[in-house]
């Protein structure tokens, strides 16, 4: 009978423990939002949002981050096309042209796996690297270049784990009625995983804007807007990491709500996402 | 073949080139990344040995003198901070999420996981130096009665402990779900308790991917970069304790970025704090994979 109790205390105390990680977990994302909001939102304003910086920026004069937004929007805008340029093919062929060669999608798995695992600060010096070995200069473009690389695995791996899940039947159909491969691919398989590419789209998207390593050396950073690609940026993170480290209250004020911002641009994609993903899924065969 | 029309036909040739062209580049992709460092980093490897780089403690650029010591251990102790910090945390919630827990809870656990996964590290830095930085100097410090600024190795290693935690906690959940349900039923017929038959089946079983979730989530924070950098304090010294200041490598190369071009050797040094950077990383994502595929990952 004791040993019993003993088994019964032992399991309830770390049910409780567990409980209280899980919700220790999601208390620490509420407390990150809330305190990004609450120290962010007072010195936001209109200005903030539509304005680029005028002259004495640092020094807490007028003007807004407007360059750091259209700068991130247009960074993370063109290499998500261009990561999806080239992952959207590379998911779609992993999981139709390779259907029987298990053992090589497995290790273009294991590659791509890897190279999630790469810090995006290597991804940034690479870049630079690249940059200096073609003769660009910091700009929008080497920017792209660099983020498209870093996004690729991520975005790759996403579109995969959806396809996966298509049947085989559905292809064996297609195949049947006289469809070439890049029909099977592009009509049947795209498709039917619409919604799952989105949200690898989306997320892709997400790890675009707010990654500041990786574009630290390569898009430089310039208080004016981008005009042509061959420009530099400034994008949000490093304007929040710049105006972090004036030691100016006022400027400080500005990088905590250049956060919210930020923050308030990564819920809604999130939100977006999932929308997405419960909208679309009432076209899928299962 | 015959029946198709030449531009169906043709069609289909562009669009299997193009995935092939795609799939030879991320093939090559991380030989290229490797490659493209190593040949950067090769000046400096001409004239200071490895050795003498690596575990030297002179970090003196204007005099020649790169010794990455300092930053190598910085880099140990925020990581292995996080790591002892995230473990335990992201172990017992993926047990309670995948054994236990009620469906409200998870219907709020998801999106928590999502939405801190999805977070960028410049607003965990931002929330380190709002909330963890003078918690650390006003509240943590006093109580082993020593003192600091708060931007100390400490509050690198919490930062990054609640930045990993997503990502190893996703890829726990995952291995939990592999393992086989026959298992627990015959555990529990015999007459084991629920908590038993975690604790001695699926713990056990699932032993291998744990160990490499933690292998993964040690390489995520070896590379994090913008988030410990700005709370961790950047003092090229080796750190005494977690209440002082470090200076991991990923900071190292970040924070110099502007002036390297106008010392001889600097860029050379930094190319090579990241070539070691990706081989760290390569190696423990490499072991870790290799244990996860062992235990059934790819199926």
């Amino acid at each position: 009978m004791k040993r019993r109790t003993i088994i019964r205390t032992e399991e309830i105390f770390f049910r409780v423990i567990m409980f209280i990680s899980s919700m220790i977990i999601a208390a620490t994302l509420f407390l990150i939002i809330f305190s990004i909001f609450y120290k962010g939102l007072p010195s936001l304003s209109w200005d903030m949002v539509s304005q680029t910086p005028k002259g004495g920026f640092y020094f807490g004069k007028e003007g807004g981050i407007l360059n750091a937004i259209v700068g991130s929007l247009y960074l993370a805008g063109g290499s998500t096309f261009l990561a999806l340029v080239i992952g959207l093919p590379l998911a779609l062929f992993m999981n139709i042209h390779l259907l029987s060669k298990t053992k090589w999608v497995n290790a273009i798995r294991f590659c791509l796996d890897l190279l999630w695992g790469i810090p995006s600060i290597v991804y940034g010096a690479f870049g630079f690297t690249l940059m200096i070995y073609f003769g660009l200069k910091t700009s929008l473009l080497a920017g792209i270049i660099t983020v498209t690389l870093f996004i690729l695995p991520i975005m790759v791996r996403a579109m995969d784990e959806v396809i996966k899940t298509i049947p085989i039947g559905l292809v064996e159909a297609s195949y049947s009625l006289g469809s070439t491969k890049s029909e099977t691919a592009y009509r049947i398989f795209f498709r039917q995983t619409v919604p799952g590419i989105v949200t690898a789209i989306l997320l892709s998207f997400g790890r675009a804007i707010g990654d500041a390593a990786s574009v630290l050396f390569t898009t430089g950073y310039t208080d004016h807007m981008p005009t042509s690609l061959l420009q530099p940026t400034a994008t949000l993170p490093l304007a929040i990491f710049f105006q972090l480290s004036v030691p100016i209250r006022e400027v400080q004020n500005r990088a905590y709500a250049s956060a919210a911002i930020l923050v308030f641009i990564i819920l809604l994609i999130s939100i977006l996402s999932r929308i997405f993903a419960r909208k679309f899924y009432k076209n899928q065969i299962k | 073949m015959r029946g198709l029309s030449i531009t169906r036909q043709l069609r289909n040739r562009l669009h299997s080139t193009w995935m092939w062209i795609a799939l030879v580049l991320v093939i090559i992709l991380p030989f290229l990344i490797g490659i493209g460092l190593f040949l950067k980093s090769r000046l400096i490897l001409q004239d200071v040995s490895l050795w003498e780089l690596l575990f030297s403690s002179q970090w003196k650029p204007l005099s020649g003198k790169f010794g990455f010591f300092p930053f190598i251990v910085s880099s140990l102790w925020v990581t292995i901070l996080s790591l002892l910090i995230a473990g335990p945390i992201c172990l017992l919630t993926a047990i309670h999420l995948t054994q236990y827990a009620d469906n409200w809870v998870l219907k709020i656990m998801h999106p928590v996981i999502d939405i801190l996964a999805g977070i960028p590290s410049v607003i965990y830095g931002v929330w380190g130096t709002l909330v963890i930085v003078p918690l650390i100097s006003n509240h943590i410090a006093p109580l082993f009665n020593t003192e600091t600024s708060g931007y100390s190795i400490l509050a690198g290693g919490i930062v990054l402990a609640v930045m990993i935690i997503p990502f190893v906690l996703n890829i726990l959940i995952e291995v939990f779900r592999t393992v086989p349900i026959e298992l627990t039923e015959a555990s529990l017929s015999v007459g084991a308790s629920k908590w038993q038959t975690i604790k001695f089946i699926h713990i056990r079983k699932a032993f291998p991917g744990i160990i490499s979730a933690f292998g993964l989530g040690l390489s995520r924070s070896f590379g994090e970069t913008i988030a410990v950098l700005m709370v961790v304090g950047n003092v090229a010294k080796i750190p005494r304790g977690v209440f002082e200041p470090g200076y991991p490598l990923p900071a190292l190369i970040a924070n110099n970025y502007g002036e390297m071009l106008s010392i001889p050797l600097y860029d050379s040094a930094l190319m090579l704090a990241a070539f070691v950077l990706l081989i760290v990383v390569l190696i423990f994502n490499l072991a870790s994979r290799v244990l996860i595929v062992r235990t059934e990952r790819y199926r």
